[in-house]
């Protein structure tokens, strides 16, 4: 017997499927109606009921292995995270420490996601995009964007 | 001749200075976004959305739409010179302009595109003009189930004309639809699916949305296999075209832009499809079939025209209906709703000045694109040569400043790197991202007006098929899905589509 593969076309089923059955659950907690008076619950519900029934399908697929599916290949481990730290960093920090700072640091991280860029040249990309955006957005558009925040005190 | 008069109006509007500028702006700016890979017109509009805020309505949408249009022109030139194609529907362009690039032709052959984009622009352009008044008035008849059917009609086809899965897109468009719901109910006001958070009671951010599954998600699948890029053509030698290569231009052309200008009217995507369906004509079309692939001049004309025709006529559903054909026709949905005015049949009537200004505008900025790409040619491509690692977290950077500018709302930045990673899944499964977010654009609308049709009917789901209209909206969405689904069909999309990857 062969080992039970995770194939892209299971991995998706899944996932809608259980975006389904998260939806449908929540919406369940609101006032169904009637098809003449919907409520809020009517629509999602349906729409959960119709995204169930897709992934079912395509999970089922999954087991006749169709010509397009194949193993899900690498995923940038590196890069993710950084990228996703570098965007939560700055929504955490743009307002306390102000634009450069937090438009620094997040560049710095997004750029250090390449496996091409050495740090020196991330340091050297986040300087160039921090002065980029300055000059475009703040002084150029006049956004109202604090250049430093009040968690520093200068 | 009201027709001439609203032209007249469209130049006046479309012609002053300021509307020059952020027309070439915009062209600009798309070009740019053509040409390099990795970055596409979506993700841009929806970055420098928040920037239009402060700018008149028409300026702004002047600009979104030259984004657009302009990013057809740019993504023939990186398939013709590095085979890499900025742009989906610039894919087979690269089979034979690539191939006329390594025999040193690359010059004629940008020729070519810009010419037939220049002149499918313009024509489509009017088609456009003609084409929205009635269409317009067609459409202020339409009740809830019209619409209702409509919107329908629209997501079906941009399964059908998507590649990959169906089903996968089907589920794609319905994951959309239920991200549309999140928010307050807008009957009862109830909120749902917030988790309580208050930011979520208007609605998952429609920035954030388009930059995490378009941008982010992009630039996560590009870090999986950093590949560095190399330019094929460093200096572009010769631009005039012989008088046998006109000859030959000339009939892929004009069968283009009739093509494209049709194809481009249909909801998701109708510009990729135009060119992929231009290239299969002229090559059935050409007495030189088996130059098709090396380098014939009609498979550079014919499709580039078509896409281009196309990129425009794609107006057609966003300015007569609201509706919109494209991810980029939804945020431009987004730019009309910020400023205020409801997208729809209404815009010609209540704002004529807007509605012609922007179409004029189309006919401006193709124009400026010509003059953009011919000398400026050796610019872009020494465009090319920006290395990707230096552009990515320079779309980041741009995205962060943008989204939170909307509402200095820390909340829309973490719903970037939240949906980033949702979309990067979903892509790395093979689910197409422009499904997803064209549900969830028209998610609320949908359920509107099948609220309303039902309230209107009195509970009784008939309506959608006694009315005429409706019905036959309905009819063509069933065919669509059951002729893409048909085994014979299926292959032969897959072989069209195949040439994309």
């Amino acid at each position: 017997m062969k080992p039970l593969k995770i194939s892209k076309d299971l991995l998706a089923g899944l996932i809608f499927i259980g975006f389904g059955l998260a939806f449908g659950y929540a919406s369940l907690n609101y006032q169904i109606g009637t098809a003449f008076r919907m409520g809020p619950g009517y629509f999602p519900l349906v729409l959960s009921g119709i995204i169930i029934f897709l992934g079912v399908i395509i999970l089922l697929q999954s087991f006749a292995t169709s010509a397009e599916d194949g193993p899900i290949g690498r995923v940038p481990w590196r890069g993710l995270i950084l990228v996703m730290v570098a965007l939560v960093f700055f929504g955490f920090t743009v307002r306390g420490l102000g634009l450069l700072p937090s438009l620094f640091v997040s560049s710095f991280m997004s750029a250090s996601a390449s496996r091409q860029t050495s740090l020196a040249g991330a340091f050297l990309i986040a300087a160039l995009l921090t002065a980029i955006s300055l000059l475009i957005f703040v002084w150029g558009l006049g956004m109202p964007l604090r250049v430093f925040g009040p968690w520093l005190n200068f | 001749m009201d027709l001439l008069a609203n032209l007249g109006l469209g130049f006046d509007v479309a012609l002053t200075p300021v509307n020059v500028l952020y027309c070439f702006v915009g062209v600009l700016l798309g070009t740019l976004v053509g040409v390099l890979p990795g970055i596409g017109p979506t993700g841009t509009v929806a970055i420098l959305l928040p920037i239009t805020f402060t700018l008149e309505p028409v300026t702004a949408l002047i600009m979104l739409a030259g984004i657009y249009y302009g990013a057809q022109y740019g993504g023939s030139t990186s398939a013709i010179l590095i085979n890499l194609p900025g742009e989906s529907s610039s894919a087979v362009t690269a089979i034979d302009g690539h191939q006329m690039a390594r025999q040193g032709r690359a010059g004629q052959a940008l020729v070519t595109a810009a010419v037939g984009s220049f002149f499918a622009g313009s024509v489509a352009t009017l088609v456009l003009a003609v084409a929205a008044p009635p269409l317009t008035r067609i459409a202020l008849q339409f009740g809830s189930a019209e619409y209702f059917s409509l919107i329908v009609l629209g997501l079906v086809a941009s399964v059908a004309l998507a590649h990959g899965s169906i089903i996968k897109a089907l589920a794609m468009i319905v994951l959309g639809l239920l991200f549309g719901m999140v928010g307050q109910d807008l009957y009862s006001g109830q909120p749902r699916f917030t988790f309580g958070y208050f930011e979520l009671y208007s609605g998952i951010n429609f920035v954030s949305m388009a930059v995490g599954v378009f941008g982010v998600a992009e630039i996560l699948r590009n870090l999986e296999d950093e590949a560095t890029r190399s330019v094929l053509v460093k200096k572009i030698e010769r631009l005039w075209l012989s008088k046998e290569d006109i000859r030959r231009i000339i009939m892929p052309i004009l069968r283009a832009t009739g093509l494209g200008s049709a194809l481009g009217i249909l909801p998701g995507g109708g510009h990729v499809l135009a060119s992929f369906a231009s290239y299969s004509l002229e090559k059935k079309l050409s007495r030189n079939e088996a130059e098709f692939g090396k380098g014939a001049i009609e498979g550079v004309a014919g499709p580039e025209s078509a896409n281009n025709a196309a990129a425009q006529t794609s107006f057609i559903p966003l300015m007569t209906l609201g509706i919109p054909a494209h991810p980029v026709m939804a945020l431009i949905i987004g730019a009309f709703i910020i400023h205020g005015i409801t997208p729809g049949p209404n815009v010609i009537r209540d704002e004529p000045a807007l509605f012609w200004g922007v179409i004029v505008s189309m006919w401006v900025g193709n124009l400026l694109l010509l003059i953009l790409n011919l000398p400026l040619v050796g610019l872009w491509v020494r465009m090319l040569t920006i290395p990707y690692r230096v552009l990515f977290p320079a779309i980041i950077t741009f995205a962060c400043i943008g989204t939170y500018s909307i509402g200095s709302n820390a909340f829309d930045i973490y719903a970037i790197a939240l949906l980033g990673l949702v979309g990067y899944v979903l892509v790395k499964l093979d689910c197409e991202p422009a499904p997803l977010l064209l549900g969830f654009v028209l998610g609320p609308l949908l359920e509107e007006h099948l609220r309303r049709a039902m309230i209107i009917s009195r509970g009784d789901p008939m309506t959608f098929i006694e009315r005429p209209i409706s019905a036959a909206l309905l009819a063509v969405a069933v065919i669509a899905i059951v002729l893409s689904l048909m085994p014979a069909i299926r292959r032969k999309r897959e072989e069209v589509f195949v040439e994309e990857d």
